[in-house]
């Protein structure tokens, strides 16, 4: 357990000397400031609009989906981060000869797994978590519009991005690093297509793109959690605000239940279990 | 007490191909062992698989009675990679902290001066990895190798980016090492360096072992060469026994002898007839 922390702590101290985390904090606040721009923009000209007929606040559906644009733009700078933070944790490490004098030191290759596994994801769900949070602010103070959830969209967010930290993690062993950040990126593309699939099957309706949809989200539950973050944000909203907020800006809003949590820690206890049986048959 | 370690018909398959073909061998306690062999006879393999690195496909090893690659094997080695890379973010001192925690090491700040000052390295405990010669990264290598006090090193090519005056400094390192007690498995192309420092040597060719023993018990001898007042001459097939026979016929014969050498091959000799030329 010492040797996972020791791991996790000397990955951390990787990233601040590399200066990972400086470029991250730049493009965020490139982001942020634009999206604060593009927020205030937005409301302004919402809050021009004269009462509608269909009884829709115009507010609600300003700002979920800008919030919702906001999150998918958080994960997928989320997915950016624990990509790189652990593409080449294992076979990519190895064969530039920086995994050997660390795997016969005795601490057991599952822990030096555990360790780069805690110091991705602690790091990444922080950084999603606070950028989730200052979306929210901006969004609170340009168009004073909270979302129906406030805490439970930021920590599906959260969950989202460490299974894609575990997904890359568990390719890292098999695939070397360019591969594995390929291999990663079109797996996150993958859950996208397929949750926008579903959505448009519930849109339809089409029983087929619906069965896509779902079976995407269970065998990439990154996306069922984002899916089910963007449905907390009008989860108690009704009419045509909630309607178009399905429809959602990069994939729909869908709940899944109390079921998904389960499935997301199961599904990352077998990330774990492949990705110990891999390190451990591994060569090095 | 069982050896620091121990190989039992250790093999390892790639596929089809057999890098190693049931070696056996061992390091005694405080003992300093050479591993020569061509490149691709399997030197490395044989390391990693003491290391732990490498899972054999038959025979098993032990580090000091413990299977190879077990927490309590690798908490008795210290390696040294043919091919390795510190973080190029990292300081020197920075390198050895980490692998002293890994390691369970108490040594501290003074076990890390301690190695630093061995390897030479006592002024560049501050410097970047990114910022040291491939020489330094090896020498700062060695040092990592050493932290915890291990009972077996393991060094696979230490010398291969030194200069003479490194090459020199490890020798004496291992020199010391030996005066402490640790064992050490060299592998190395360097003949020479291996014939100054080992106690035994091993020669693999083609991932079998083809020769072992104590370098003096290698070599074979070649003859005896006299220089009289005719010339030189070398009387083939005669050993350091049968110098003063030599010296004392030819006296008596009315010679005058300048000089007697006793002939006798060496480990270099020794190692192309054991591998029969083989190299890649």
């Amino acid at each position: 357990m010492t040797g996972a922390v020791e791991i996790a702590l000397y990955a951390w101290r990787e990233s601040l000397r590399r200066r990972v985390f400086f470029v991250v904090i730049v493009l965020s606040l490139a982001f942020l400031a634009l999206y604060a721009v593009g927020t205030t923009a937005a409301f302004n000209e919402v809050n021009k609009f004269g009462s509608n007929p269909n009884d829709t606040d115009p507010s609600v559906v300003a700002g979920s989906t800008l919030l919702g644009l906001a999150m998918f733009a958080t994960l997928f700078l989320g997915t950016v981060l624990a990509v790189f933070l652990t593409l080449s944790a294992v076979r990519g490490d190895a064969e530039r000869g920086l995994l050997q004098p660390l795997v016969v030191r005795p601490l057991g290759r599952p822990s030096l797994l555990a360790g780069r596994f805690v110091g991705a994801a602690a790091v990444c769900a922080v950084y999603v978590g606070l950028l989730y949070a200052i979306s929210l602010v901006i969004t609170l103070l340009a168009g004073d519009w909270t979302p129906d959830h406030m805490i439970a969209p930021g920590l599906e967010l959260m969950a989202a991005v460490v299974v894609l930290a575990g997904v890359s993690l568990l390719g890292s062993v098999f695939l070397p690093t360019t591969a594995n950040g390929i291999a990663v990126f079109m797996v996150f593309g993958a859950g996208l297509v397929a949750g926008l699939l579903g959505q448009i099957g519930d849109a339809i309706p089409s029983q087929t793109l619906q069965n896509i949809g779902s079976a995407g989200a269970i065998a990439l539950p990154f996306e069922a959690l984002y899916q089910e973050a963007l449905h907390a944000l009008t989860s108690d909203t009704s009419g045509l605000a909630s309607f178009v907020v399905k429809l959602g800006p990069f994939g729909g809003a869908h709940h899944f239940g109390p079921g998904l949590v389960a499935w997301v820690f199961a599904y990352l206890a077998l990330l774990a279990g492949a990705a110990v049986w891999g390190f451990h048959r591994r060569d090095l | 007490m069982p050896p620091a370690l121990a190989a039992h018909a250790v093999e390892k398959r790639y596929r089809s191909t057999a890098a190693l073909r049931g070696v056996d061998l061992a390091v005694d306690e405080g003992q300093l062992v050479g591993l020569l062999g061509p490149n691709g006879a399997g030197k490395s393999t044989l390391v990693k698989i003491a290391c732990g690195l490498v899972r054999p496909s038959g025979g098993r090893a032990e580090i000091c009675g413990h299977p190879a690659g077990s927490l309590a094997a690798r908490a008795r080695i210290g390696y040294l990679a043919e091919l390795f890379r510190f973080p190029d973010w990292a300081r020197a001192d920075e390198v050895l902290e980490l692998h002293q925690k890994l390691a369970g090491s108490r040594g501290g700040a003074a076990e890390r001066s301690e190695l630093l000052e061995l390897v030479g390295l006592a002024d560049a405990r501050d410097r970047r990895v990114e910022a040291m010669s491939k020489g330094m990264q090896q020498r700062l290598g060695l040092a990592q190798a050493l932290v915890g006090n291990p009972r077996l090193l393991l060094l696979d090519e230490p010398t291969s980016a030194l200069d003479p005056v490194g090459r020199r400094t490890v020798r004496q390192l291992l020199e010391e090492l030996r005066r402490r007690g640790v064992s050490v498995l060299l592998n190395s192309h360097l003949l020479s360096e291996v014939e100054l420092v080992c106690d035994r040597v091993a020669i693999i060719a083609s991932g079998a072992l083809v020769a072992e023993g104590r370098p003096a018990d290698l070599v074979k001898p070649r003859g005896v060469e006299v220089e009289t007042a005719s010339g030189k001459r070398v009387i083939e097939g005669a050993g350091r026994d049968d110098a003063p026979r030599i010296v004392s016929d030819l006296v008596a014969a009315g010679e005058r002898v300048f000089g007697v050498r006793v002939l006798s091959s060496t480990l270099e000799d020794v190692y192309l007839e054991a591998v029969g030329g083989e190299t890649s």
